[in-house]
Order: structure tokens, then C-alpha cells, then sequence
């Protein structure tokens, strides 16, 4: 514009302003918005999903962390425990208060606060509105103050699922649904106890401390959190020095040729190859030629370490060609030998690095389901595991079983198991992002 | 527990034979000026290698050859009228000992089966007392040898790092060892399943899997068409790169080309969550949420949804599949020298025709090889199919109906408890074999057509 007098760009420039094409140019920028919007909602959508994902996790989480549980005025009747205090430290007092019918305890006690349900099969319709983890709980206190018996104390209990369920519908004030489990009888008995002040909502502890259950209220996470430790552990273990050695080797020594192109090939073919197929691969070699013990952390560590080695290979190479060659010739040029190089200065150098990307696939390894099914660590463990040759489960699992069960108080459990995994998950992440930014020199 | 206690022995005794010779070699070299070989810490070294090998090779030698020694000896020890005659009955026979020892006996054993395994514990106690002795009798022999022979002038340093380099070329070879492991077992065992079931039965439009008692009947195996599983897989697979495709694809070139710095730096870890999130949380996500959501969607519009219908399935798939998409076009799209670009917008171009008229038909190969790995991640994706998608296999190709796949087939055949050797079981490693082969198939084309069609500016 500024040259008006050339005849070409005034022509071109008249030609430029024309009405014609300033509007082939507005269209030509609608499109370009057109375009970048759909490029914002395709990210905006995948955004959309984490908030969703999460939102129901949390939302379905939350009351599975808590559980109710109701008042009870227990009489620990010496007759049916058929110890008293003087006789509970000898073999035969102790042998009876851990045989001890604590269901009838409670069963009493229910009767006592319900003078006036009278028959019995309305008794034992009230009785199931207890957890059966509730006898566990009269026991072990028994089992630690064996004082309790003769005397009257009023304990709180956890109620059953059902129980719980109802309670927390009537105290969303939502219209309870009709459930098959739950009489409208039953429902009234529970609205006088939650009316009377005898029922409360407490943190979820046990779910904290202990394995698998069949009853929801019963079940926790503490042995699949195990497992998870000991599997991880032997992942660790061998993922960790294998890994780093082989990417020491490829990066510092390998010499130029064909076997070790092959190695290199197959490095990247591994890391895409399904986890299942390495499933697959524990079954038949881990457990059938070498007969290592079924469902135990041992085998599925050795399974996870081979399914992470690639990642951790890949990440440990890059981080060891980061560091710098002038590095290494010092080393050399002071009679470091090349071990002593690598180990003395490079390898230190790459550290954080190599942490990170371990960390990374350690993240990974935590997160795998699949190859654990292959191996048979599906099973229903409910003790929590402590050696490497048990039989274990680990969070994912436990979660995909959990998944499976039809009752709606699993589905809680499922959301609450998911939260811990996730957490654990974002912590290792962050950890690694953190180790990145906070070691890592730039060259 | 008995080879525990030979390893750390052993280890006990290589440690105080590497503090022996570090500390020789630190009081010769305090007792006399000059050079030396070696420094004192890698005559320790040396040492206690050599005390160490002789202890490793017994270890792995019985590892490798001490169940067959002694399940020989025990055969031999039994009348000629009791011992297995094949090789099942025998692999069975031995199976059935190992239970009674674990003390998790099934069946209740025969006298003869009885006496063999108290043979068998007996073998297994004696070699392993053996073998303990033999390896720390060696383990203390060779060191001893070493610290006598090695003196100032023995090349220590070079000795223990040729051994560690050894030891590094080893490690990576785990990597080639665990391909030729994958590739042999699910050979081996697809052999197994087709003497049962011949090969040309994959390609039958049926798959049901019989389990049958009788280990030699041809009969009752049941029929083992593959063909449903593979349209099942495609068709989910199908489904998900319906949404992780363009999401993906867009997403990418969103965050490259339009957006800005704040925004990229939340967007880009919002990708990585998505990505870190286990595959059982989506198939949870999808069981719950998208099949029943799927299912009153299709009912609002007259449809008769399944509930465990491939839509659903595939939905959730293609979210999964967004981050590596993206991630994969991002690098395939970075791989454009900016030259290129520039020049495009000196043109006048908006960013928008820049995309799809420069950049885009410049990344083809790379985003094509994106395609293709994603569609190999998708094939092998076992939990969200495993937990939304169905168990029936279903040849069709109506994504609202419920379909099976190669992967969910894998699991349901072996979570549940049978006899190991049975053609439902064995068919599991034809599957896997399947999906491998299919898997590498993907990645190979991936990495060929990046190489082959990839432009260099250089």
C-alpha cells in the first residue's frame, strides 16, 4: 500500500480489497475458526471424560469409605460365653471365648431393644440387619478385656450392607427404593434406631485394614495393597538392574553390528507387545516348565518385570546419550577405564533420568491387570499376604473382582479401591515428574 | 528354602574372601612404593568372583537339570507295570507328587504313588543337601586357589571388568530372551492344540470350546472357528478408532498449531492422566457408566441395544487410545521442519489451510503408522473388553449387538480352574499366537511405512 504508485501492486491490491474477495476471506477465516473450534472441543472432550471418570469414582467412593453402625446394649453373659474373668487367662477359658457363640450376644441384645417383636421370624429378620463382622468385633474385644464378661456395655456395631444402604437413602431424605433384601418391617425397626440416636456413620477404617471378604462391609484393601507392595517389589528387583545394564551396554559398549541392531529391533517390538501375551508367557514357562508357585507375587513380578524392561531400557538409554561426551573424555583423559567411567560419572549423571523413567514404568507395572489373570492371581485371597511365594492379589485385580460382583455396596468398594490405586498412581507420577525437574541437569 | 541358605552362605563366605584380598593388597601396597596392576578394592573383587562362580554354575546346572535327574530315579525305582508309559501320563504321574507333597492331594493317591513320592522328597533332600555342600566346598576352594595365586601383578582390574561387561552384554540379551521365550512357548503349545484340533478348524464360523474329560476323544472338543472372534475384535477395534482418530488427531494439531502456552501446559498433563489411568478403571468406567447410558440411548430411539454391546466397549477403547493418538501425531506433525510452515502462511494461508493442504499430507506416514500402532494397542486390549464387552461369540457386524474377542476369550478360558492340558486350555496359546502375530504384523507396517514414505529435509 505504501508503494500506491506501482501499477502491479495497486492493481493486485485493488483486486485484494475488492468486495469479492474480502469475502472469500472472511470465509476462509470462518473455516480456520471453524477448524480450531473443532480442534478446542476435541481436547475439551477428552477433558470431559477425565472430570466425568473422576466424578463418578469420587461420588461412589465417599460412602463406601464410611460405614454405618448402630448402639447396642451387649450383655457378655458369662453362661454363653462359658467363661468368666478369673477363668478367661487359662487354656480352656481362652479356647472358649474365642469358640464363643457371640451371635447369640448380640442376637439378645437385638431382643432387648426390641421387646416387642416377639416372633421368632421376625427375630431372625432383625438379626440380619447386623454385619456378621459384628461377632468378630464382640470377640476381639472380649479376646482383650476379658474383664467385659458379666458386665453390660453398650458397643457400637456395624450394621449389614443392606442395613447401611437404607440408611444413608433416608438420609439423602430420597424416597427409599423397594428393596428385596430389606422388609418395609425392617426399615421401620431402623428408622426407631436412627430416630432413638442409637445409629451413626464413622469412617470406613476396616476397609483399611483388611483382605477380601464376601461381605461388602467386611471386605478391605490391605491385602491386595500387599500384594501390590511384594509384586512391585520383585518387578523392581529385576526390572531395575537388568534394565540399566542393558541400556549401559547398547548405549557405552555395544559395537556396531548386526546382532546388535536385532537387539535393538526387539527392544522396541517388546514394549508393544500386549500385556497379555507376557500373561501368556509367565503361564507356560514360569509355572509350567520351571513350576514356580501359582498366583503367587514371585511369579507376577518376574511377568510385570519383563513387560516394564523395555520402557525402562528406552528411558534409561535416552537419559544416558543426555550426558555430554566431553564428559566422558575427561574421565578418560585422567585414566578412568571405561567401567569406571560409565559407573563413576555417566551413570551417576543419568540418574535422575533413569529414576524417573523406572518410576514410570513401576507406575505402569502397578496399574497391569491382565497378565496377573493369566497366572492366576484372581484368586480369593482373604488373608493379608506376607511372603513372596503366597498366594496373592494385587489393587488392580482386586478391583476387576470387586467389579464383577453384582451387589451395589461392591460397586462402592470397587470406586474406593480405584481411589487408592489412583492416588497411588498420581503419586509415583508426580514423583517422577519431580525428580525430572528438580535433578535433572541440562547439558 | 535350602538353596536360600547355599546362596547366602555362599555369599557370606565371597564377601570375607573379598575383604581377605582387598586387605592383602592394601598392606602390600602400604608396605611398598611403585605402581601397581590393580587397585586393592578390585583384587577384593576378583576373589570373591571366582569363589562366586563355581557356586552359580552348580545352582544353574541343577536348575536346569535337577527335576529331570530326579524324576528319572524315581521312574526307575517302580515296577515296570506301574510306571507311566507316555509322556501326559508321566508329566500327570509327577503332577499328582507334587500335590501330595504340597499336601493339597485331589484325588486319593495309590499305594505306588504314595511310596514314589517319599522317594521323590527323599531324592529332593538328598540333592539339595548335596548340592549345598558341593557348591560351598567349591565356593571356598576356588577362593582360597585365587587369594593363594594372585599377587601384585595379577591384572585385577582388567579381570572384573571384563566380567562386568559380560555381565552387561547378558542383560541385554533378557530383552532377545524374552521374544524367543514368547515366541517358542506359544508355538510350542499351538502345536499341542492342533495334534488335538486340526488347523483348518480355525477357520470355522463357530467358536465353542468344549472342555472334555477324556484327553484322546475327538468328539466333544467342541468347535474352535476363529472367524466370530476376529470380527468381534475388528468390529470393536473399528468402533474405537472412530473416536480416538480424529479426537486424537485433532487434539494434536489443536495444541500444536492454535493453542497457547498456558493452555498447552494444562492440556498436555490432562492427556498424560488420561493415558496413566489403568485399563481396569476403564472397564469399570464402561461396565457401569457408558453400557447402560449405550443401552437407554439406543432404547430412547426404538433400538434394541445388548447390554454388553460393542458400542459401548469400543467407546471407551477409543478414549483410552485418545492420549497415544495424540501423542503419536504430535511427534509425526513436530517432524515438519517450520521452514514448511512458514512458507505456507507467506502465502497467505490461514492455520487451518496450512493443516490440512501442508502439514497433513507431509505427516501422512507418520500419522498412518500412528493409526496402524494404535489399532495394534486397541487389537490387544484385554480389561475393558474383558469387563464390557460379551462373552457369546457373535458373527456380526452390528456394533449394538454383543460381540467377543480374541483377548476377552484368552481370559475366560483360563480363569476358571480345569486340567491344564485340555483343548480349551491349549487353544489359548493358538489365540495368543493369533494375536501376536496380528499385533506385530501392525507394528512392523507401522515402522516400514514411516521409513519408506517418510520425506527428509535434510
Amino acid at each position: 500500500m505504501s508503494n500506491a504508485n506501482n501499477p502491479l501492486t495497486s492493481a493486485s491490491s485493488a483486486l485484494w480489497r475488492s468486495e469479492q474477495m474480502q469475502r472469500r476471506i472472511a470465509k476462509r477465516q470462518v473455516r480456520d475458526r471453524r477448524f480450531k473450534r473443532l480442534g478446542l472441543t476435541a481436547v475439551l472432550a477428552a477433558a470431559a471424560f477425565i472430570v466425568v471418570l473422576l466424578s463418578v469414582v469420587i461420588t461412589r467412593a465417599i460412602p463406601g469409605l464410611s460405614q454405618a453402625q448402630v448402639s447396642l446394649e451387649v450383655y457378655f453373659d458369662p453362661l454363653v460365653i462359658g467363661a468368666t474373668p478369673d477363668t478367661a487367662a487359662t487354656v480352656a477359658g481362652r479356647t472358649a471365648i474365642v469358640y464363643a457363640n457371640y451371635g447369640q450376644l448380640i442376637a439378645e441384645a437385638i431382643n432387648r431393644r426390641f421387646a416387642d417383636v416377639s416372633d421368632p421370624d421376625k427375630q431372625r429378620q432383625l438379626r440380619t440387619l447386623m454385619s456378621p463382622g459384628a461377632r468378630a468385633a464382640l470377640r476381639r474385644k472380649v479376646l482383650k478385656n476379658s474383664d467385659l464378661i458379666g458386665t453390660k456395655q453398650s458397643i457400637w456395631l456395624y450394621l449389614s450392607d443392606d442395613a447401611d444402604f437404607y440408611l444413608r437413602q433416608r438420609a439423602r431424605s430420597v424416597e427409599p427404593l423397594p428393596m428385596t433384601s430389606l422388609t418395609t418391617k425392617a426399615a421401620t425397626w431402623l428408622n426407631r434406631l436412627q430416630d432413638e440416636n442409637l445409629t451413626r456413620r464413622s469412617f470406613h477404617w476396616l476397609f483399611f485394614q483388611r483382605g477380601d471378604s464376601r461381605e461388602p462391609e467386611l471386605a478391605g484393601i490391605l491385602g491386595a495393597v500387599m500384594g501390590s507392595f511384594l509384586t512391585l517389589t520383585v518387578t523392581i528387583a529385576i526390572a531395575f538392574p537388568v534394565g540399566l545394564a542393558s541400556a549401559i551396554y547398547l548405549e557405552e559398549f555395544a559395537p556396531k553390528n548386526r546382532f546388535v541392531d536385532i537387539v535393538e529391533v526387539n527392544i522396541n517390538n517388546l514394549a508393544a507387545i500386549p500385556s497379555i501375551i507376557f500373561g501368556l508367557l509367565g503361564l507356560a514357562v514360569l509355572l509350567n516348565v520351571f513350576h514356580l508357585p501359582r498366583s503367587s507375587p514371585l511369579v507376577g513380578g518376574i511377568t510385570l518385570a519383563l513387560m516394564t524392561l523395555p520402557t525402562i531400557i528406552i528411558a534409561a538409554r535416552a537419559a544416558i546419550t543426555a550426558v555430554p561426551h566431553s564428559l566422558r573424555e575427561a574421565a578418560m583423559a585422567i585414566g578412568a577405564s571405561p567401567i569406571q567411567v560409565v559407573f563413576h560419572h555417566v551413570v551417576p549423571c543419568a540418574m535422575p533420568g533413569i529414576m524417573s523413567g523406572t518410576i514410570i514404568g513401576m507406575a505402569q507395572a502397578l496399574g497391569e491387570t491382565a497378565p496377573l489373570l493369566m497366572i492366576g492371581m484372581v484368586a480369593f485371597v482373604v488373608d493379608v499376604p506376607g511372603g513372596l511365594s503366597e498366594a496373592a492379589t494385587t489393587l488392580p485385580v482386586q478391583i476387576f473382582l470387586w467389579a464383577d460382583n453384582p451387589e451395589r455396596a461392591f460397586t462402592e468398594k470397587t470406586s474406593a479401591a480405584i481411589l487408592v490405586l489412583m492416588l497411588f498412581l498420581f503419586a509415583m507420577n508426580g514423583l517422577a515428574v519431580y525428580l525430572r525437574n528438580r535433578f535433572e541437569t541440562r547439558w | 528354602m535350602t538353596t536360600n541358605v547355599t546362596v547366602f552362605a555362599a555369599l557370606c563366605i565371597c564377601a570375607v574372601f573379598y575383604l581377605l584380598a582387598r586387605g592383602r593388597a592394601l598392606a602390600f601396597a602400604s608396605r611398598t612404593a611403585g605402581t601397581f596392576q590393580s587397585r586393592a578394592t578390585f583384587h577384593g573383587w576378583w576373589v570373591g568372583l571366582v569363589a562366586l562362580a563355581p557356586v552359580v554354575v552348580f545352582i544353574a546346572v541343577w536348575a536346569a537339570a535337577g527335576q529331570w535327574i530326579i524324576e528319572t530315579l524315581v521312574l526307575q525305582k517302580l515296577a515296570l507295570a506301574d510306571a507311566p508309559q507316555t509322556a501326559l501320563q508321566r508329566q500327570q504321574f509327577f503332577v499328582q507328587i507334587a500335590n501330595i507333597l504340597d499336601g493339597r492331594a485331589v484325588i486319593p493317591p495309590t499305594p505306588q504313588v504314595l511310596k514314589s513320592a517319599a522317594d521323590y522328597n527323599d531324592y529332593l533332600m538328598l540333592s539339595r543337601t548335596a548340592i549345598g555342600a558341593l557348591s560351598l566346598f567349591s565356593c571356598f576352594a576356588c577362593g582360597l586357589l585365587a587369594l593363594r595365586r594372585s599377587n601384585l601383578n595379577t591384572p585385577a582390574q582388567q579381570r572384573v571388568e571384563r566380567v562386568m561387561q559380560i555381565a552387561l552384554l547378558a542383560s541385554s540379551i533378557v530383552a532377545v530372551l524374552t521374544t524367543f521365550a514368547i515366541v517358542l512357548s506359544l508355538v510350542f503349545e499351538s502345536l499341542r492344540f492342533f495334534n488335538l484340533v486340526p488347523i483348518s478348524d480355525l477357520l470355522g464360523l463357530q467358536w465353542n470350546p468344549q472342555s472334555s474329560l477324556s484327553f484322546t476323544s475327538q468328539e466333544d472338543l467342541g468347535s474352535y472357528g476363529i472367524v466370530p472372534l476376529l470380527s468381534g475384535t475388528l468390529l470393536i477395534t473399528f468402533v474405537a478408532m472412530l473416536v480416538a482418530v480424529p479426537i486424537g488427531l485433532m487434539s494434536a494439531i489443536y495444541l500444536t498449531q492454535y493453542a497457547g502456552k498456558t493452555f498447552r501446559a494444562f492440556a498436555k498433563p490432562m492427556l498424560e492422566i488420561l493415558a496413566g489411568i489403568p485399563t481396569v478403571v476403564y472397564g469399570f468406567f464402561a461396565a457401569l457408566i457408558v453400557a447402560p447410558a449405550v443401552r437407554r440411548a439406543g432404547q430412547s430411539f426404538g433400538l434394541d441395544v445388548a447390554s454388553e454391546s460393542a458400542l459401548a466397549a469400543g467407546l471407551v477403547m477409543g478414549i483410552m487410545i485418545i492420549p497415544f493418538m495424540s501423542s503419536l501425531s504430535d511427534d509425526a506433525l513436530a517432524a515438519i521442519p517450520a521452514d514448511i510452515k512458514d512458507g505456507s502462511f507467506a502465502l497467505g494461508a490461514t492455520t487451518a489451510e496450512t493443516v490440512r493442504q501442508v502439514l497433513l499430507p507431509a505427516a501422512l506416514p507418520g500419522i498412518f503408522g500412528a493409526i496402524l500402532l494404535a489399532v495394534s494397542r486397541a487389537i490387544g486390549e484385554t480389561m475393558i473388553v474383558v469387563m464390557a464387552a460379551g462373552l457369546a461369540a457373535n458373527l456380526t457386524f452390528n456394533p449394538l449387538e454383543s460381540v467377543t474377542t480374541v483377548t476377552v476369550q484368552i481370559v475366560k478360558l483360563l480363569t476358571g480352574d480345569q486340567a491344564f492340558s485340555s483343548a480349551k486350555t491349549l487353544s489359548v496359546f493358538a489365540l495368543g499366537l493369533i494375536l501376536f502375530c496380528m499385533t506385530l504384523t501392525m507394528n512392523a507396517m507401522a515402522l516400514f511405512i514411516v521409513r519408506r514414505y517418510r520425506e527428509t529435509y535434510e
